[in-house]
């Protein structure tokens, strides 16, 4: 009898698999997540950690001052 | 799917946000007020006039560190959520619990441990302004040093596992990660500038006080995320989208 491929198509016989592997999630359907976060979570992070430090975007210093106890305590270099 | 985990990693990136920010005020915020009383009694000494505040040190102690804490929490959050989904399933039989906390591991040491190690958080009055251009770079490339290495070693390991097995494979992988640190650690400058007569207290409670913060962030994220995600699939197993071996 030829093994089904599909485990899910069983689904009568639950206990044939005691110990089965974790799921994943393909690649392809991550991939576009992980852009778009990985955009917006490294502009965040700028701006929490380094804007007008090392390179201001904006002129003034309102953004370095209003975040100077987090990116001191962060770790990011601040002054 | 992607969906759902997240919305889960940035809400847990809040929550976690919150258990930090109770470690910055209750061990961090005093040393910064320590270094800035060094830094003004050193202008004053001087004959400095006082610095304009652009941000009362009020708002920077509550709103502005709160909105700091929260944005790099989402920001962190939403990273590890992607992180886990290219783990999950991925790193032998470990469940959701175990994959979160080993993804909330390596985060920790390649973003924050790697880093911290060369160049250490330091409160205000600490670092010369002129330097602050060169070391925010290498900073940068500190951190992504630290990405870098540790995926590599967790690729390194899950090939070596096959071969060798699991407890050699990750001892393997783990000293070569270690000796690519060291080697970069050796060869990196070290533009540190200590002001004279700075309290070496102080110095050293801030950097635990830092290091504490990060810790109890990446934990909490990790932790937390790894519990509601494992009952989310105990709930919903039929939501997760394609078996294993596919």
């Amino acid at each position: 009898m030829a093994q089904q491929a599909v485990p899910s198509a069983s689904p009568a016989t639950p206990a044939a698999r005691p110990a089965p592997l974790p799921l994943r999630v393909p690649v392809r359907e991550i991939l576009p997540w992980a852009v778009l976060a990985a955009v917006l979570g490294v502009v965040l992070i700028y701006f929490v950690g380094a804007e007008q430090g090392a390179t201001s975007l904006f002129g003034g210093t309102w953004v370095h001052e209003f975040t100077h106890d987090g990116r001191h305590l962060l770790g990011f270099p601040c002054h | 799917m992607m969906r759902s985990l997240l919305v889960r990693g940035m809400l847990v990136g809040i929550a976690a946000a919150g258990a930090a920010l109770l470690i910055a005020w209750l061990y961090g915020e005093p040393q910064v007020g320590h270094a800035i009383a060094f830094e003004e009694a050193k202008a004053h000494a001087a004959h400095e006039g006082h610095e304009p505040e652009v941000v009362s040190r009020g708002v920077q102690k509550t709103a502005g560190l709160i909105t700091a804490m929260a944005v790099y929490g989402v920001a962190l959050g939403g990273l590890f959520s992607i992180a886990f989904a290219f783990a999950y399933g991925r790193l032998g039989r470990l469940g959701a619990r175990a994959t979160a906390a080993l993804v909330a591991l390596a985060g920790f040491v390649a973003v924050e441990l790697v880093p911290f190690l060369k160049y250490p958080a330091t409160p205000p009055a600490v670092g010369n302004p002129g330097t602050i251009g060169s070391r925010t770079a290498l900073y940068f490339c500190m951190v992504a040093l630290g990405i870098l290495a540790t995926t590599a070693a967790v690729i390194v390991c899950r090939r070596l596992v096959p071969r060798v097995g699991v407890w050699n494979a990750v001892t393997a992988s783990t000293a070569g990660f270690a000796v690519v640190v060291a080697v970069v650690y050796r060869v990196t400058p070290r533009p540190d500038a200590i002001p004279e007569h700075f309290p070496a207290t102080v110095l050293w409670d801030f950097r635990v006080a830092s290091l504490g913060v990060q810790l109890v962030l990446w934990a909490t994220i990790g932790l937390l995320f790894g519990y509601l995600t494992e009952r989310a699939f105990a709930r919903h197993p039929s939501r997760v989208a394609v078996p294993a071996n596919a």
